[in-house]
């Protein structure tokens, strides 16, 4: 069978290929991302067009700080990321972990806002148009952030085993990459509803 | 050297239980068998959803008929369209994709043979999902059984007013699953063709078939996703309150169509597309010539790919948008037919002077070549906004996109059927039973779909479950009738030669056509692990320059 390599007259000599996880992954970003598009054009043909009230501009209050939040956590898992890679798993294992806390405070921030909406101004997702499209659009996220949340969790515990070494450093990657995705989004979606939507 | 060298004595294993068998198949994540799997749940539907078709058209034979009911016939008509696109169509060309692609740029398996697995039971789940419709839909209402409205599904007919009961439930949930299979098959496509060729397979030297399923795979990603939202949409409105599509709350039913046609249009392209790779592996081999304008025919695709991303309000002149949104649509649908024509110059362009064999694959290309020019000619007609005003919601309608979904990616699939049959199997299609197929098949497809496009321009609207005597629409719809029958009995012929020559074909051997891409060189059907040792190539026709060692492609590459 060693013949079946003279077969095909010239081989290359060197034959790299990018890494399948990362093109999943970049695939899946690009399918989520026709998503998203979807809904956020929804959210924006449907801005003042609802027929009653609360409307966004009465209740709706900008979360700088849990933005903040959201975003830094995409600096934290870039350099946990680069440690793993360099194989300082303790450095690693610190910063993943307060990647987790920055998420968890973001959703923390999302369920206070969703709470004051549903009990103080009695907006749920049947009120009125924008009750439909805010919490399916934030809602779509925040399902993202917690799908999100739970990969880092099992990252976590593996690397907490000690199972998390500079070996995995690829796929660690490919999870940095839907992390970052996830950050982008928020980045789209605070621009729809807490600047343009109102 | 010959090219049994690159054989893989078949071993003989040992028959096992049934049980063991099934089981073998439940778990596998084998990407053969996975695909095997697809086709032969696409062909269990194709023949449901043909029984469907039967019916409609035993309804609509003579005036005031009462064959079924109009209830019943709503539920025949959009079952039958649903299953046909997304039970059918959709599994079938990823049944087609899985088989042949991993072989085709010498890998061994998918890029996520598990994720492969997932996909298909998802998209299997899906199917079973819209068909036990028919047992739970009517939930504790009492109201119909089956989705009947329309495999568009316009609002506000899904909302709950006007749909109670589950079986638009069904219908969205079905699709939302499947949905998923979707995107995760194209991901797998797309990972296994970018991460696994063999050495020397540039991307330039992929084979046609591998390059318009890459460019299919990027277009589920797009357009299948605009489904699956508007799904969750719809699902919002139904079970939680919402109003994205709720009129009397402001919402808005033509976002609904919008959102549809999104998806709805490119979807055309993502069927088409695996059409016209069949036809490109197809016609050089039994034109035996290579494909001509290679670099032409990647261009086209990539163009049509994001061409056809932004035509789909052509499916909704007559709502009434303003005058630039129809000049644009007008304008982009047209444009679409420069690349598609394109593509078909080269086919013809290869067949040229070529030796042709017409042997049963090559009369199904030829077929499609025929009927997918005159598909997209009347196509072309319909893109005319004042010509669409006229005959939009037509039998001219109906008979255009039958003749490209029928008259196009049927014959293209058959002719697949017929060139890779020996490949999965081991044995040839009987050509006897073939010719029988094809020319039946021909007849009773143009006694049918070109015969439809004239009640059409008489004014018969699509939909209507019975009409009334001397409009001139009788004879017409008798001999529409008569030819779907005719093309029944075809789909039997053909279900006959699959079955037959399972046991009685001719043993085909590693490369019965004398063709020229890889899944050629290994044995038929294909060991688990494909190829003994990963092949390495130099030139597009890695066969050739096996074969003709003293004037290799690779030579001119």
């Amino acid at each position: 069978m060693s013949a079946i390599t003279t077969l095909f007259p010239g081989t290359p000599g060197a034959w790299s290929l990018p890494h399948r996880g990362k093109v999943a992954m970049a695939s899946l970003i690009i399918a989520e991302s026709a998503i998203f598009t979807i809904f956020v054009v929804a959210y924006l043909i449907y801005v003042g067009k609802s027929l009653t009230g609360p409307t966004p501009r009465e209740v709706l209050e900008t979360p700088i700080f849990f933005t903040i939040c959201l975003l830094s956590s995409s600096l934290t898992i870039h350099f946990a990321g680069k440690f793993l890679e360099r194989d300082k798993r303790g450095a690693f294992l610190a910063l993943w972990s307060f990647t987790i806390v920055l998420g968890a405070l973001f959703l923390f921030g999302t369920g206070r806002e969703w709470h004051r909406l549903i009990y103080e101004h009695g907006l749920t997702i049947s009120t009125n148009l924008f009750g439909t499209t805010y919490y399916s659009l934030v809602g779509l996220h925040a399902f993202h952030v917690t799908a999100g949340m739970v990969m880092l969790c099992i990252v976590l515990i593996f690397g907490l085993a000690g199972r998390v070494g500079v070996e995995q450093s690829a796929r660690v990657e490919v999870l940095s990459m839907y992390w970052h995705f996830v950050d982008v989004v928020w980045v789209v979606v605070f621009t729809v509803v807490y600047v343009l939507g109102r | 050297m010959s090219s049994d060298a690159m054989a893989i004595r078949n071993v003989e294993v040992e028959s096992l239980p049934l049980v063991e068998t099934l089981h073998g198949w439940l778990t596998t994540v084998d990407h053969k068998r996975l695909g095997i799997l697809y086709i032969a749940y696409a062909l269990l539907f194709l023949v449901i959803a043909g029984i469907e078709a039967l019916i409609i058209r035993i309804q609509l034979m003579h005036s005031h008929n009462d064959f079924v009911s109009p209830q019943v016939f709503n539920r025949m008509f959009t079952m039958h369209g649903t299953t046909m696109i997304f039970f059918v169509a959709m599994p079938i060309l990823f049944g087609f994709a899985n088989y042949l692609v991993p072989l085709m740029i010498g890998a061994r398996d998918m890029a996520f043979p598990r994720l492969n697995a997932f996909s298909f039971w998802l998209s299997a789940f899906g199917g079973f999902l819209l068909y036990f419709s028919f047992l739970g839909g009517s939930g504790l209402y009492g109201a119909g059984n089956a989705p009947d409205v329309g495999w568009w599904s316009y609002a506000p007919l899904t909302a709950r007013a006007f749909s109670p009961g589950h079986s638009s439930d069904y219908w969205t949930l079905s699709l939302l699953v499947s949905g998923f299979g979707s995107i995760g098959t194209a991901i797998n496509i797309l990972a296994t063709i970018l991460c696994l060729r063999c050495p020397g397979m540039k991307l330039n030297r992929m084979p046609l078939l591998v390059w318009l399923n890459l460019v299919m795979a990027g277009m589920v990603l797009i357009a299948i996703t605009p489904l699956s939202a508007a799904q969750i949409m719809l699902l919002i409105d139904r079970y939680l309150g919402g109003h994205f599509f709720d009129a009397q709350a402001g919402g808005s039913a033509v976002l609904w169509m919008h959102f549809f046609w999104i998806f709805g249009h490119p979807e055309v392209y993502v069927l088409i597309i695996p059409c016209f790779a069949f036809m490109s592996e197809i016609i050089p081999v039994f034109s035996r010539k290579p494909i001509f304008g290679y670099p032409v025919m990647v261009a086209a695709t990539v163009c049509i790919g994001f061409v056809s991303l932004s035509v789909w309000a052509h499916h909704m002149f007559t709502v009434g948008m303003n005058s630039y949104a129809n000049s644009f649509f007008t304008i982009t649908t047209m444009a679409v037919g420069v690349p598609t024509g394109i593509k078909i110059f080269n086919w013809i362009g290869t067949m040229w002077g070529g030796r042709i064999q017409f042997k049963t694959p090559m009369l199904f290309s030829i077929g499609f070549l025929f009927q997918f020019l005159i598909a997209g000619l009347t196509g072309i007609m319909m893109a005319a906004a004042p010509f669409d005003w006229q005959l939009s919601l037509s039998y001219f309608v109906v008979a255009h996109f039958h003749y490209v979904i029928v008259g196009g990616i049927l014959f293209a699939l058959f002719a697949a059927f017929y060139y890779w049959y020996p490949k999965m199997t081991g044995r040839m299609l009987s050509e006897r039973l073939g010719k029988w197929h094809f020319w039946l098949f021909l007849i009773g497809f143009h006694l049918t779909f070109t015969v439809m496009h004239i009640p059409g321009l008489l004014g018969m609207p699509r939909r209507i479950y019975t009409y009334e005597p001397g409009r001139g629409w009788d004879t017409l719809n008798l001999i529409i009738t008569i030819g779907a029958f005719i093309q029944a009995v075809a789909i039997l012929v053909f279900v006959a030669n699959l079955v037959i020559s399972y046991f009685k074909g001719d043993k085909a051997g590693n490369d019965p056509w004398d063709a020229w891409t890889l899944e050629w060189s290994t044995s038929s059907p294909p060991p688990a692990y494909n190829f003994a040792t990963v092949p390495v190539v130099a030139s597009r026709r890695p066969l050739w320059d096996q074969k003709h060692p003293e004037d290799p492609d690779s030579r001119y590459d």
